[in-house]
């Protein structure tokens, strides 16, 4: 493999991975405060579908943007509802909201486009626009760091910037402030952080809020930056990869980023070679497809590195009387 | 006594539930535009007036008594499986190869030997996350989602690489020999005079189902096993003061949810397209959560959520032939039954709680 197509590679992989981290990010406010929030994926699915639609009604991928946010929130206000003011299951929650997503983004799709649940293609103005980093081209000639500036870091859409500048403004947040602080707590000691007379509700409401935000950062990315526009199920499981690269991340922002470019290098590889030969063994594409999963069986196993959830994750707060 | 009775927690707050769900999909019908009353007036006469509509009714409905029963006999033991679709994707991989490479002298033996293949696989596909939740604590949750996906790809591995016919296009086995043909509802129950059931995939499977459903019965609440189930389900630390090992419990509720959910595949490989295809599940194994919170975990409750959403699957595709309201809206009708009945359970419950309560207190 020569340095272009190696590039090229890296390229595709910080691409698939920004869908990746946003969602990861997204999961990681979400369970850091103590909900478990397998809805991701029905969330960046609905705001995937609402930013594309908006984009190609109103011609402005901003108001997409927009779109695909409120819609984003609001799936988490359900999952909120559900899983906070009236303490149900929040697995059960998550599930149900990602089949909503998935029928719901469909049936309008065909309501408003007929077009088989799809949007129309998106125009310029409608995507998300390559940002040209200053000087890459001047630098491109430089050996080596040239063409890495130029190819890899250079070039990428406003939200693959956000999604990585989101890594260390979450860290900040969690780990920096006292809003972070809290929240780590609700999610470990909920009654503690009760007991300092700090809303656990709150706290919670705003953690799911969150959420939904950087899950609509993801579903928009998905349909007016990575491709251009909405298909059915276009997450194909991305908000599941999301929940396993948080897991392997061990629920902390650095390692997330690790994983999410694990995972998104991994698709990358897939996408760009089906079969890979290792010297006489033949690597079928089915096992890269399959190897995020596998390899977050192994760490939820703990022979390698143990992961353990926040403490409360998957309960609700029931207030002593 | 600050509890409803008995029979209203079993029947008012799953219809209820039901009700609700209904309206909000009755407003979503209505939202892009059609008739709601149309729309159901439709499902009922596609899936419920004639025999062959019945036919495809319970060919669904088998789908998802299997997986119904596997996500209750999980949730017994207080588990979540959510691998359903992972497990049945095996199951009809161990249909497929025993019905394959077994020269099968009659339908009736491969049935049982097809059900046994199904079970085998689906409850070792289930064994893995098992046996991590039960000694290493990973959570079941995850793990059985995880193992879904890994079950795609080996699936779509086999297919491709190992089973699939050289010079064929699609990914797909060979067709299964004749005589592992079941026998559908029109075999059975047609003559020449009276044609019923033509063209519909429902076969004998169903009373399989239906077998599966009172062998969960039975095992549930007439045995030693079914009580520790229970037991650990209700209260880990009161089973293990009982001396049931939680390990043994979780280890064995999840083979037989497995394999319960691996069964599924006798019906759509064996009973409808006779050889084994992608996606063969389409989803049933997600339905099964579905059914098995709205028939609250009792094999009767299961049997008859499953019927309905089985109305409401072939309901759904007249509706998707006859009008512009795609398929999808079935999903978003499981979505909300999901909702209402498993994560919005309180909102239904509460006030029907307070109103049983005004009731007492009127009385007493």
């Amino acid at each position: 493999m020569d340095f272009a197509t190696l590039l090229q590679v890296l390229d595709s992989t910080v691409r698939l991975a920004t869908p990746l981290l946003l969602a990861c990010l997204a999961g990681l406010f979400s369970e850091r405060s103590g909900v478990i929030d397998i809805g991701l994926e029905g969330k960046m699915l609905i705001a995937a579908f609402f930013s594309a639609a908006i984009a190609a009604l109103t011609g402005s991928v901003w108001m997409g943007l927009l779109a695909g946010i409120v819609s984003s929130m609001l799936l988490s206000g359900l999952h909120g509802l559900a899983s906070i003011t009236f303490r149900g299951n929040q697995l059960i929650s998550g599930v149900a909201l990602n089949f909503l997503a998935a029928g719901l983004t469909v049936l309008i799709a065909q309501d408003w486009f007929s077009q088989g649940g799809r949007t129309p293609s998106l125009m310029s103005g409608g995507r998300w626009e390559a940002i040209t980093l200053p000087f890459a081209e001047s630098l491109r000639a430089v050996p080596v760091l040239g063409p890495i500036y130029a190819e890899l870091i250079s070039g990428h859409s406003i939200l693959v910037y956000v999604a990585f500048l989101c890594v260390p403004a979450t860290y900040w947040v969690l780990f920096r402030t006292r809003f972070g602080l809290r929240l780590r707590a609700v999610g470990e000691a909920p009654e503690a952080v009760d007991t300092a007379g700090v809303s656990v509700i709150g706290l919670r409401y705003a953690a799911i809020v969150i959420c939904g935000l950087l899950c609509g950062l993801a579903g928009s990315y998905l349909a007016t930056g990575l491709q251009a526009g909405f298909v059915k199920d276009m997450t194909a499981g991305r908000g599941y990869i999301a929940l396993a690269a948080l897991i392997f991340a061990k629920w902390r922002p650095w390692y997330a980023l690790m994983a999410c470019l694990l995972f998104g290098l991994l698709q990358a590889v897939a996408l760009r070679y089906q079969n890979i030969d290792l010297g006489g063994i033949t690597i079928p594409v089915q096992v890269m497809d399959a190897l995020p999963y596998i390899l977050t069986v192994v760490i939820l196993a703990g022979f390698v590195g143990r992961a353990i959830p926040p403490r409360a994750g998957g309960q609700p707060y029931v207030k002593e009387r | 006594m600050d509890r409803m009775p008995a029979w209203a927690d079993a029947v008012l707050v799953p219809l209820f539930s039901l009700l609700l769900a209904a309206l909000l999909s009755a407003l979503v019908i209505l939202a892009i535009g059609e008739n709601p009353v149309e729309a159901f007036n439709l499902m009922v006469e596609g899936a419920l007036m004639r025999s062959a509509g019945w036919g495809y009714t319970l060919y669904y409905a088998t789908n998802f008594i299997f997986t119904g029963l596997a996500v209750s006999v999980a949730f017994h033991a207080k588990l979540f499986n959510i691998g359903g679709e992972g497990q049945a994707t095996v199951g009809g991989l161990g249909v497929a190869l025993i019905c394959l490479y077994i020269p099968w002298p009659h339908w009736s033996l491969a049935l049982v030997g097809a059900a046994l293949g199904a079970a085998a696989f689906g409850a070792l596909w289930a064994l893995i996350p098992a046996y991590l939740q039960a000694k290493r604590g990973s959570h079941i949750v995850i793990t059985t989602i995880m193992f879904n996906f890994i079950a795609a790809a080996l699936l779509n591995y086999v297919l491709v690489n190992l089973l699939k016919p050289a010079g064929q296009m699609d990914p797909a086995s060979p067709v299964f020999p004749p005589a592992t043909h079941l026998p559908t509802f029109q075999d059975m129950f047609a003559t020449e005079a009276v044609p019923l059931f033509r063209g519909a995939p429902g076969n004998v499977t169903f009373f399989v189902a239906i077998l599966a459903c009172l062998l969960v019965w039975l095992l549930i609440w007439r045995t030693r096993l079914g009580y520790e189930i229970r037991a650990l389900g209700h209260s880990e630390s009161a089973a293990r003061y009982a001396g049931i090992s939680p390990v043994k419990i979780v280890v064995v509720a999840m083979l037989i949810s497995g394999g319960l959910a691996g069964l599924m595949a006798v019906n759509t490989a064996m009973g409808e397209a006779e050889r084994l295809v992608m996606n063969a599940t389409e989803g049933a194994g997600f339905i099964g959560i579905a059914v098995a919170l709205m028939g609250r975990n009792h094999p009767i409750g299961v049997f008859l959520a499953a019927i309905l959403f089985g109305f409401l699957y072939q309901g759904g595709a007249e509706l998707a032939l006859w009008t512009n309201i795609p398929r999808e809206l079935i999903v978003v009708i499981q979505a909300l039954v999901i909702l209402f009945t498993g994560a919005l359970d309180n909102m239904v419950r509460m006030p029907l709680e307070r109103i049983f309560l005004a009731f007492r207190k009127e009385r007493a």
